[in-house]
């Protein structure tokens, strides 16, 4: 069966060097070490936002990153949605219309905020969707956040210390969401975090990093998944 | 379209024709060259701040050149390029039948080249100081570059952009030395500088006074219209 990510990969930045090689499949892989150990490097490595050294990256068993072929598939084509710690939702876009600047499965406005409206549904925001960024909580931006980074339908959802900028309150309870949404949508997800707990209540394997290296891996025992839904929350057709 | 305003609305406003003639030249002048600075300066802005290619500091240094030099150099040159003997002027001739100095779009060609750095490098430095990592998600969702320009970049860039627009209009509507020399003072070509300084030069004092507060009441037009724009929702 072909993984959802397979990277092998090095990358020397300054006095620290990168040389990791881990393997994912479906549910929520987490990174987890602590700060400075290569795991948000990792992420840009893989959503092509930076390139490696040497190695290679697979997603869904198309590589998309070949140093030795010289061959950088661009981040546009990567069809990964992204979740970054503070957000990053647009201040000049509403609610609405940052999420729906990331659907790419439809085109037309009106299609695309159809979808758009799903998948704040979905993440518990649709009462924000007029709304501009500047005026939500932080847990708020990260409810929306999330729903934009999966509203493209990727192929891989890349997370990126998504609640490390929240209370421990909100934490826990988009801990739950980000699971339950995640998995439900059956997109394969990579997130970091340095946070012990919510690797663990997050991941279905956790993969240790320490230094720039992979230290060990363990799967989190977990009741077996949820089939995800037959249809896709807007209704159409993936492309 | 300044120009096509009926007389008889003037005389309804009772402006004199020695205000409103200057003035009218000068907004469509001023106008006229800010649209194509706005295209040519945001672009080339957009490019310094974002291209890594060899040689950007030595584009921006050449484009910026005019703010440094005194007006009455550039309008010495252009006069000399514009309507001196050579290639430039025969394709002015070729194009438009007349060479352009002592014509209003000689007015243009100047205030073109002195309000152009203005609005090149306000745009150049709005956009460098976009947090890259909204482009970056913007990357990660698919968008293309142009989209990425369009809906991310310049909305957040938006109030350097309209800074360095209206600057370059106001530079362009203030503009004395270069316009001076190109246009040699013709009575087609007088906008509100060169006319405030005819009237001080002829003594027409209380004239040179209400050209002076027409002038400044644009300034102040401006400068308040620019921080409304910078407050208005984007695209």
């Amino acid at each position: 069966m072909t993984s959802a990510l397979d990277v092998a990969v090095a990358r020397h930045i300054g006095d620290f060097d990168l040389d990791v090689a881990f393997t994912v499949d479906k549910g929520i892989s987490v990174l987890f070490g602590p700060s400075g150990a290569g795991k948000t490097l990792t992420l840009s490595l893989i959503a092509g936002l930076l390139r490696p050294d040497v190695g290679t990256i697979a997603i869904n068993g198309a590589i998309v990153t070949d140093c030795a072929r010289r061959l950088y598939v661009s981040t546009q084509r990567r069809r990964v949605g992204m979740v970054f710690q503070d957000g990053l939702l647009l201040p000049h876009r509403s609610v609405l219309d940052n999420v729906a600047l990331a659907v790419r499965q439809v085109g037309g406005r009106r299609a695309r905020r159809d979808v758009a409206r799903t998948w704040l549904e979905r993440v518990g925001a649709e009462e924000l969707a007029q709304r501009r960024p500047v005026s939500l909580s932080g847990g708020q931006r990260q409810r929306v956040a999330l729903a934009r980074g999966l509203a493209g339908e990727p192929a891989l959802v890349l997370l990126d210390e998504p609640l490390s900028a929240l209370d421990t309150k909100v934490r826990r309870e988009l801990r739950t969401l980000i699971r339950e949404v995640i998995i439900s949508s059956g997109v394969p997800a990579v997130l970091v975090t340095h946070d012990a707990e919510e690797a663990d209540e997050l991941g279905d394997v956790v993969i240790d990093y320490d230094d720039g290296r992979v230290t060990g891996q363990h799967a989190v025992a977990r009741p077996s998944y949820p089939e995800p839904p037959l249809e896709n929350p807007a209704g159409t057709e993936p492309s | 379209m300044i120009a096509l305003i009926p007389h008889s609305w003037l005389n309804a406003f009772a402006i004199p024709p020695w205000i409103w003639n200057p003035l009218s030249i000068s907004l469509r002048a001023a106008l006229e060259a800010t649209v194509v600075v706005t295209v040519a300066g945001v672009a080339l802005g957009y490019l310094l701040a974002k291209g890594r290619f060899p040689g950007r500091g030595a584009i921006e240094t050449v484009f910026s050149l005019p703010m440094a030099l005194p007006p009455t150099v550039v309008g010495y040159y252009l006069l000399t390029r514009l309507g001196g003997p050579g290639p430039i002027r025969d394709a002015e001739v070729h194009l438009f039948g007349h060479p352009l100095t002592f014509t209003f779009a000689g007015i243009v060609v100047a205030q073109i080249v002195e309000s152009f750095p203005y609005c090149m490098r306000f745009s150049r430095a709005a956009i460098a100081g976009v947090d890259p990592r909204f482009e970056q998600a913007a990357r990660a969702m698919g968008l293309s570059r142009w989209r990425i320009a369009l809906f991310v970049t310049l909305p957040l860039a938006r109030r350097g952009v309209i800074a360095g627009i209206a600057m370059a209009f106001g530079r362009a509507m203030g503009d004395f030395g270069a316009t001076m020399i190109i246009s040699g003072s013709a009575p087609m070509a007088t906008t509100m500088p060169i006319a405030l300084y005819n009237a001080v030069f002829y003594g027409s004092h209380e004239q040179a006074m209400v050209l002076a507060l027409v002038q400044v009441g644009v300034a102040l037009t401006i400068l308040l219209g620019v921080g409304r724009l910078g407050r208005v929702r984007p695209w």
